[in-house]
């Protein structure tokens, strides 16, 4: 086999994460090809290299047999790649044929828009997606389903060499995905490579010839996908378990979990929880002194349950009871009173006031601590927030310096310091290490396992199933929306969760997508 | 270099970065100051008369009402949000206090304080529909006072039917020609505001919202803030400073007239922006706003002074604001590249 694209040695830094560490990947002429591996593995930093998004740090691209590097999104699709990314890049306000024919309209003289060359030439190519809508309708009238095929003929529509699908079916129902299977096929007879890249292991053995499995912006291996096992392809997804750093605080969870777990009060009871736009209904409980993993695809609704308990999004249904009493957080500022705290995934844009000093984003949410009839009291606030800077080991110069300066894993402290210096008790954590260097990891799950041992409760969100293995007394699987099992500690077992988060994924259970629901 | 400082991480080193922070902060502020001083030696110079003690006070008196306003304007920008309706909001403040000085009904210290309350009461609930209705339907407020710039203005000329108002008792009016150890009283008026606005902002808990909100509304909602309350403390607080800036506009013209305040919305903004505060929110002092004001006040007279006409002085003015922002966004590039 012929390669069309031969990827050596990528290497790609972010501040403070090594996103892609020495990547390789080749890709034949004609094959559909398959890359997996568990969130922050590396798969959308590979395909952002490979389209111009992001610039590799090191390593060499060949596309065709020629030296290829893009610098720009448009020297990609110049060269004949075709991208189609989960979000969307059509013109809402547009029509499906003006959309389709972008890069290229059809004129007259030059100038003019010859408009019944591009319904002609637009219909043609809906037929050959399958896609049976009007040319002329605006896009914006049309449903997320169609607009994905809508976005797969358009990458289709012009001469590309390599089309590249980030999780095409998220959206899709099954009769939709079987199309969509036909066309990717039918791309394949013509001589067009694929990269395919999805969470549903169903649909790689179904369509692909090979496949190719990341793990920690590392490559671990390219292989044929029929003579490769789901199971197999799940454990070096996951990988081996963190390494010796962190095994002394899985003993210390151990201790923890054995001595404390008969004298525990009972924190938090979520009963018939429905998220806003969902028909599935969650109910659970978590005591003081203890953790609970939360582990899920992205997209099973996990940050929407974390959201729906502190008031951060409404919800559609359920009740919340704190110490068994019954309370309604209809804003954050319910929950944070009532000691319920919220970490989100998002530390810039959600988490910190990032151009602010760290004073100022510790001591955010209790001012009233800093502070006499409404005036702020400088020296108060400069001696309280170096204690909780002492206590957290944060690392920095000063606390005039702003939040911006510091690294993910310092910044993701000064949250926790700052919810910390509310006297939180509840800690809803959300991806509480993504983007964080392996050794500010495992500081922040000793920290994390301190505040339990001080009677903290805590709820901890993660794509990193090794990660919550190591730190939760118990495990909720929740796969679309829907609580599927729990798991305590001395029952932890790898393929069982991952088996348990992937259950209403697999065997064509397409029909249960949200949104269609 | 930054990274070897950052992992030396020594505390003992913390009060000689803090105080180096502060210098630098002084000089990202004191651009400005440096202008305005640049601009006051180049005319006591060049212009003939600048430096005489009657244009001083011509000076002061001249800013003092793009200050006052350009004070409550400073807050609405740090949260991100612009005011347009201030001029239009001032005329009606104006004619209202206005009826109320004339209507005899109270003897003439209570119909003063009565004009006063009015007029400030006024200038609040149009700040307060300002802030309420972009803040909570979430439209920018650049269209919700783009609308109330309409309405107030409507309102002024609907109350007296067009009609400007004058004969207002004679303490009134002296108030606005008042000197106070030789500084015009109205200005001391307005420094006042100043003053006190900078407190607010630099020394309260409300302040430290404004500013926090200004930068990211978002992650202060998820610290269990309101930031509602918040917003449209911003917009009554516009409107309060429009109030009181009605109250001394016509002590210094002794009369109200519906179509007085027109385009004043553009001076306190410019005075704003040019004292270095980000139309994006969250950056900016009062100060700044204060150097800004003097800065065009200066301008404008020294202008006169060398005798630039009219014309030519307005086309000055507005290059002046483009270099303003031109500027600060190159210094805010330098920052970025800096860190």
């Amino acid at each position: 086999m012929e390669s069309i694209l031969e990827l050596r040695r990528i290497v790609k830094r972010f501040p403070g994460v090594t996103a892609l560490d020495g990547v390789d990947l080749s890709i034949a002429d004609g094959e559909i090809h398959a890359l997996v591996g568990q969130n922050g593995a590396g798969k959308s930093a590979l395909i952002k290299v490979l389209c111009g998004v992001h610039l590799a740090d090191e390593g060499e691209m060949r596309f065709r047999g020629a030296p290829y590097q893009p610098r720009t999104p448009f020297d990609a699709l110049h060269a004949g790649i075709r991208v189609v990314y989960q979000e969307f890049n059509l013109l809402p306000y547009l029509s499906v044929a003006e959309n389709l024919l972008f890069e290229r309209l059809p004129s007259r003289f030059g100038v003019l828009l010859d408009r019944r060359a591009l319904e002609r030439r637009s219909a043609e190519l809906l037929k050959k997606v399958g896609l049976d809508i009007d040319p002329g309708v605006r896009v914006e009238r049309l449903g997320i389903a169609q607009r994905q095929l809508l976005e797969i003929a358009k990458a289709l529509s012009s001469t590309g060499r390599l089309l590249v699908l980030d999780e095409p079916t998220a959206t899709l129902t099954p009769r939709e995905v079987a199309r969509l299977f036909e066309i990717v096929r039918a791309a394949r007879a013509s001589g067009i490579a694929v990269i395919y890249v999805s969470h549903h292991l169903q649909e790689i053995f179904e369509l692909c010839d090979r496949v190719t499995v990341l793990r920690n912006g590392r490559l671990i291996g390219t292989f044929p996908v029929a003579a490769t096992a789901a199971s197999e392809l799940v454990k070096m997804m996951v990988g081996q378990r963190l390494e010796a750093t962190t095994r002394e605080i899985g003993a210390a969870a151990d201790i923890a979990n054995a001595g404390l777990a008969s004298a525990r009060e009972p924190a938090l009871r979520i009963d018939r929880l429905r998220v806003r736009n969902s028909t599935r209904e969650v109910s659970f409980s978590l005591d003081y002194g203890e953790i609970v993993g939360v582990a899920g695809l992205v997209g099973s609704g996990r940050t929407e349950i974390l959201r729906a308990i502190f008031g951060a999004d409404p919800r559609d249904g359920g009740e919340i009871y704190l110490g068994g009493r019954r309370v309604e957080f209809r804003t954050p500022i319910d929950a944070v009173r009532n000691g319920v705290c919220l970490l989100t995934e998002n530390r810039k844009d959600e988490g910190l006031v990032l151009a602010m000093p760290v004073r100022v984003n510790v001591t955010l949410t209790d001012l009233a601590r800093i502070s006499r009839g409404g005036f702020l009291l400088g020296q108060r606030e400069r001696a309280m927030t170096d204690q909780s800077i002492q206590e957290l080991d944060i690392r920095l110069r000063s606390v005039e310096q702003t939040a911006r300066e510091l690294s993910g894993g310092n910044q993701q402290k000064v949250i926790i310091a700052k919810w910390l210096f509310r006297s939180a008790s509840v800690l809803l954590l959300d991806e509480p290490t993504r983007g964080i260097d392996v050794g500010a990891k495992a500081e922040i799950y000793t920290l994390l396992r301190r505040l339990s041992a001080e009677g903290k409760a805590l709820l901890v969100v993660s794509s990193e199933l090794p990660e919550l293995m190591l730190l939760c007394d118990r495990i909720l699987i929740l796969s679309r929306g829907r609580l599927v099992g729990e798991v305590s500690r001395h029952d932890f077992d790898e393929e069982r969760i991952l088996s348990l988060a992937y259950s209403e994924y697999l065997a064509g259970n397409h029909r249960q997508d949200r949104f269609f629901e | 270099m930054p990274e070897d400082i950052r992992s030396l991480s020594e505390k003992t080193s913390a009060p000689k970065r803090s105080k180096r922070a502060l210098v630098q902060r002084v000089l990202q502020e004191a651009g400005i100051g440096v202008a305005l001083l640049l601009l006051i030696v180049i005319f006591s110079a060049a212009a003939p008369h600048f430096t005489d003690e009657s244009n001083i006070t011509n000076i002061l008196t001249q800013i003092t009402i793009n200050l006052i306003m350009a004070t409550g304007m400073t807050f609405v920008i740090l949260i991100g949000g612009i005011d347009l309706s201030v001029g239009s909001v001032m005329a009606l403040c104006a004619m209202v206090a206005g009826l109320v000085l004339k209507s005899e009904l109270l003897p003439v210290p209570g119909a003063i304080a009565a004009a006063v309350v009015v007029s400030v009461l006024v200038g609040m609930i149009c700040g307060f529909v300002n802030g309420f209705v972009s803040s909570f339907w979430s439209v920018p407020s650049f269209i919700v006072t783009l609308g109330m710039l309409n309405i107030a203005r409507g309102a002024a000329l609907e109350v007296t039917n067009a009609r400007t108002l004058f004969q207002f008792p004679n303490v009134f009016n002296d108030f606005g020609t008042a000197t106070l150890l030789g500084v015009p009283a109205i200005f001391v008026v307005a420094l006042a505001m100043v003053l006190l606005g900078w407190a607010v902002l630099t020394r309260t808990i409300f302040g430290r919202l404004i500013y926090a909100v200004g930068n990211n509304e978002e992650a202060v909602r998820l610290s269990g803030h309101d930031t509602f309350r918040v917003k449209v403390a911003a917009f009554v607080i516009s409107g309060l400073t429009v109030g009181i800036g009605a109250i001394v506009y016509m002590a210094r013209l002794t009369i109200a007239s519906p179509i007085l305040g027109t385009g004043f919305e553009l001076n306190a903004i410019a005075a704003v922006i040019i004292g270095g505060t980000s139309l994006n929110g969250g950056r900016g002092s009062l100060i700044g706003t204060f150097l800004g004001a003097c800065l065009i006040g200066v301008l404008a007279d020294g202008l006169i002074l060398i005798g630039v006409g009219d014309f030519v002085r307005q086309m000055i003015t507005g290059g002046v604001i483009i270099l303003a922002v031109v500027l600060d966004s190159y210094r805010a590039k330098i920052a970025e590249r800096t860190r």
